[in-house]
């Protein structure tokens, strides 16, 4: 597939239309999950569980069930037993059982506010009161939620039928550790021999959550002819579908699932919590449940992403050239195995050249949240470490750290630690604007200021997607499409298919169709969207166009291949029609036309950012001020500006955050100190400057017009730029995360008290 | 039976009149009882401003006001801002502008907006990015949001 | 002939063999070659009709998009790896 050529002029591509759904998101009209209302409908509230680690010995439900506001009651005992099932879940393959137990916890509890029962009653008010009612007993077990700590032999076990697996290969006795990833090129031995330079430092990471404004919120009602309607706020109504019908082991057909809009999301809404719990309770009590998590159960009931212990180690010549990296990267998974170590691994060194290197990841069980995905998941953390150690080099070798950057840049060709190779792609385009921006051609003047810069990588992934189109007598058409929009992804894929069929972006509607009104499309995530469903979106445009053509040689009496399509108009000989007049014409020639395009095409778009940030840290205090900060990111084509952008600044200031103040602090019983937004402490309008973004476009030649996924790679280089800017602005090299005052406080004086 | 207080006040111009018991917010009686659903829920408890509507002009959480105490009060609410067929200048800029991704945030920055322009036309983004610091937006990195705000001051004048 | 890549986790079974050239119209039959030159490989690879949970195929940097049914051509380059989902 060739891309149009830079100097053809797109009509609708990188223009700014207006988002279809934007008056009813400013007027506050939009219905998200919890302003759902439906006739009947009654309140369903989870019961969780007060301790880090414990074995449930029983639970009476029975004043609960005797309560009069209260209709229905479930646990585990309510669900299907999934032992032993694993199920293909369109992102990868899930163990039930384990998808089953963090629904509704098993014979034991894991994390402090594992979900344990759940009951449904007449308003939420009466339903958290009737949870005070079910009496569960509990044998509290020790804990450990520090990834080394659940490394080690004596650490207390959480699953005794997990075994480490190493690509296959199994393990025999049980442990903390499900995953073992190893990737070796070249020779580590001969590569660190050959350098001038070497550096070596080990890091840490706190468990830090995505945080998204709306908390999960699942409606389902278990009608009376026995199928299951869920609307719910997720990232994947198919996903979700899924989830919910193997977990309680009904057929896919049976359910269906309508996507809320949905408050954000960022790879946290994409397993199911409430779903099933909510079909169930519905199932007992013949009404729709409707289930609203409150924060408290966000932060401390569904994932967060993980923790780290980190070792990274990089070798270089005295003229710069990387020789070899070793990296040894322990990620928590949680309370249960499929933590993302897989990508943290492949991500560690990808964005450079480096002809010796060996990595090894370990995805490890401890008593918190069973960790989901982030943005780009276990990316940021492993950028976190080897770009301070890059960092740390280049100022060693005596070089410029953006120079040492282009030296060593992945590009078309390079091989990644774990294999493949790279196709076209943008890292060093990056780089060269980065070098040109105003940022970093601006003097940074002033005490306690310093200035640094990171790069990351993440793969962006393909996966399936389905797109239909009806025609209306106007020239508009209505495009279903499966995706469900967490950020304006309805209006780019709109604007795709209005620049192949030649129309505007205002005349399409586009709409997110439910499991029963849209064709198969996997998860609004990986940033995959714009890509694959915008690639859909082009497929049906094509084939509307054809059947258009069709029509017009009805119309005038020829072949269809006669007819040509020009700037949208079709055109045979001296005769011309507009879309819209053709469509005008569509009931005398064979009636409605309707397209439609499923795709599967293959990932990944290879997205590349790097960024540039100015600090300043207070002396007194160690906070840090964000000065200035730039974005730059290769977004292959732009169809929307601002919304590349926004996802641009919201990824970085995300990642601020992840750098400065967010972070899960436990306790020694292991549970969550910091479980609300007043301590969990996010960025605010206050905290951040204007984020300046640079769109780089390098055309991904795997897209017809080059799109490349943008929404994830911003989040990967926030917290290494700040680490290095907080060391050219004080001498210190922070080696962990978040880099909050107290933290950054003890490093500054360490050495300086007697 | 819990007994239940009735309360007239007065909403978007309307008056309205409703019984709500004494533990029910602002925020639940304005979306449960009234249908206005609007103003979003994020946190319950104060820290994110989903649920900021105007409360005798002032900008509150929703969800820290007992709903007992609205009585006789002038409050306004996201479905008040709009005039007819027409939105209001700070809807106008925040879609313009691009200022929402998944827009849960936006009813709530829309009201903390309106009343700090309402109450200073001409503000500097330092009191911009205060004012609006009672807001929590994870999507867009506030940049938009910031540059929306300074649109609307602009339009807003420009009417006058 | 395409040219697969062998994870290092997997060389226990391969020896000091990294790399080699196998013949192959799909990821089906090249893992019934690799099969058949490294008996046990298959149960690593393969669950069933699908590949293996966890693990994913790259086809020439591309992430193979139809399971064992993905084309594999003359001069391709095959590449296991941990399969990665988004966020």
């Amino acid at each position: 597939m060739t891309p149009k050529s830079e100097q053809k002029k797109y009509k609708v591509i990188g223009t700014r239309p207006i988002r279809h759904d934007g008056a009813d998101k400013v007027t506050g009209r939009a219905v998200y999950g919890a302003d759902l209302r439906l006739a009947g409908i009654v309140h369903g509230k989870i019961l969780r569980s007060p301790h880090a680690h414990a074995k449930v010995k029983s639970i009476d439900t029975s004043a609960a069930e005797k309560h009069p506001g209260v209709l229905a009651v479930v646990t585990r005992a309510d669900m299907p037993n999934l032992k032993d099932k694993i199920a293909d879940l369109g992102e990868g393959s899930v163990n039930l059982a384990h998808l089953g137990a963090n629904v509704l916890a098993h014979d034991k509890v894991l994390y402090k506010g594992h979900a344990v029962a759940a009951l449904a009653a007449v308003n939420p008010h009466v339903a958290e009161e009737a949870l005070k009612l079910i009496k569960v007993d509990y044998e509290v077990l020790p804990s450990v939620t520090w990834v080394m700590d659940a490394m080690k032999d004596d650490a207390p076990l959480l699953h005794n039928d997990v075994f480490t697996k190493s690509m296959g290969k199994r393990a025999s006795k049980p442990s903390n550790v499900p995953t073992h990833i190893h990737f070796e090129k070249g020779n580590i031995e001969e590569g660190f021999k050959a350098a001038d330079v070497i550096v070596e430092r080990e890091f840490k990471t706190a468990s830090v959550h995505q945080g998204y404004i709306e908390p999960h919120v699942s409606t389902a009602l278990w009608n009376q002819d026995g199928h299951v309607t869920v609307w719910t706020s997720t990232q994947g109504a198919f996903t979700a579908r899924a989830q919910t019908a193997e977990l309680l082991q009904i057929p896919v057909s049976q359910v269906t699932v309508v996507p809320c809009e949905i408050g954000g999301g960022f790879g946290g809404k994409i397993a199911v919590y409430l779903e099933p719990v909510a079909a169930m309770l519905s199932r007992k009590c013949g009404r729709p449940v409707k289930m609203v998590m409150t924060r408290e159960d966000v932060f401390e009931g569904t994932g967060p992403t993980p923790g780290s212990f980190m070792r990274v180690k990089l070798g270089a010549t005295k003229d710069g050239k990387l020789v070899a990296g070793e990296a040894w990267l322990a990620y928590d998974a949680g309370a249960f195995p499929g933590g993302v170590i897989g990508p943290g691994a492949m991500c560690v060194f990808s964005c450079y050249e480096l002809p010796h290197a060996k990595v090894d990841g370990y995805d490890v069980l401890d008593n918190k949240p069973k960790t989901q995905a982030y943005r780009a998941p276990g990316a940021t953390q492993a950028a976190f470490a080897c770009e301070t150690v890059i960092d740390e080099l280049a100022e060693k070798l005596e070089i410029d750290p953006l120079e040492f950057r282009l030296k060593n840049a992945a590009k078309e060709g390079t091989r990644r630690v774990d294999g493949p190779v790279y196709p076209r792609v943008g890292l060093v385009e990056t780089l060269e604007a980065a070098k040109n921006s105003p940022h970093w051609k601006s003097k940074l003047e002033g005490k306690h200021r310093g200035r640094g810069i990171a790069s990351g990588y993440w793969f962006n992934i393909g996966l399936k997607s389905s797109v239909a189109a009806n025609v209306n007598n106007d020239g508009t058409v209505s495009l279903i499409e499966g995706s469900t929009d967490i950020g304006g992804t309805r209006t780019s894929i709109a604007m795709q298919f209005a620049e192949t069929l030649g129309i505007t972006a205002e005349a399409v509607h586009p709409r997110v169709g439910d499991t029963d009104s849209v064709g198969y499309t996997d998860v609004t995530g990986g940033s995959r969207t714009t890509f694959a469903t915008g690639l859909a979106a082009h497929e049906v445009a094509l084939d509307i166009q054809r059947q258009m053509r069709e029509r017009a040689a009805i119309l005038w009496e020829c072949d269809a291949s006669q007819v040509q399509v020009e700037d949208g108009a079709y055109c045979h000989k001296d005769k011309r029609l507009t879309f819209a007049e053709l469509a005008g014409q569509l009931g005398h020639t064979g009636g409605p036309v309707v397209g439609r395009a499923t795709v599967s095409p293959e990932g990944a778009s290879n997205a590349f950012g790097t960024h540039l940030v100015d600090v300043e840290v207070d002396p007194d205090t160690a906070k840090v001020t964000i000065l200035r900060y730039t974005a730059i990111q290769d977004a292959g084509r732009a169809i929307h500006p601002s919304y590349v952008e926004g996802q641009m600044q919201g990824g970085a200031v995300q990642g601020i955050g992840w750098a400065l103040n967010e972070e899960y602090v436990y306790s020694d019983q292991g549970r969550m100190e910091n479980a609300s937004y007043l301590d969990y402490r996010m960025p605010t309008a206050l905290d951040v400057p204007a984020i300046e973004t640079i769109i780089v476009e390098v055309p991904n030649p795997a897209h017809p017009y080059g799109v490349r996924g943008v929404g994830e790679t911003p989040i990967i280089a926030p917290p290494a730029a700040i680490a290095n800017a907080i060391y050219a602005a004080t001498g210190v090299r922070m080696t962990e995360l978040p880099m909050s005052p107290p933290r950054l406080w003890a490093a500054m004086t360490k050495g300086k008290q007697s | 039976m819990v007994r239940k207080t009735h309360v007239a006040t007065t909403i978007n111009g309307e008056p309205v009149e409703f019984l709500c018991e004494a533990r029910q917010s602002l925020l639940e009686v304005l979306r449960e009882t009234l249908g206005l659903t609007g103003s979003k829920e994020g946190c319950n408890n104060g820290n994110c401003g989903a649920c900021t509507v105007l409360l005798d002009g002032q900008p509150v959480d929703s969800c820290l006001v007992l709903a007992v105490e609205v009585e006789g009060a002038q409050i306004t609410t996201i479905e008040g801002l709009s005039k007819d067929s027409h939105l209001h200048p700070i809807q106008q800029c925040f879609l313009e502008d691009a200022a929402l991704q998944c827009g849960i945030c936006t009813p709530g920055f829309i009201m903390s907006a309106k009343a700090l322009l309402d109450r200073d036309p001409n503000p500097s983004e330092h009191a911009i990015r205060f004012q609006l610091a009672g807001n929590l937006c994870r999507c867009t990195g506030y940049d938009k949001i910031i540059r929306a705000v300074q649109d609307s001051a602009k339009r807003m004048a420009g009417q006058k | 002939m395409a040219m697969v890549y062998i994870p290092s986790q997997w060389r226990d079974l391969t020896g000091a063999v990294d790399r080699l050239e196998l013949p192959g119209r799909n990821l089906r039959e090249i893992s019934r070659e690799l099969e058949s030159r490294f008996p046990g490989i298959a149960e690593r690879l393969v669950e069933g009709d699908a590949i293996a949970a966890g693990l994913a195929a790259s086809i020439d940097g591309a992430i193979a998009s139809r399971g064992m049914y993905s084309p594999v051509g003359p001069t391709s380059e095959v590449h296991f790896l941990p399969a990665i989902g988004g966020g």
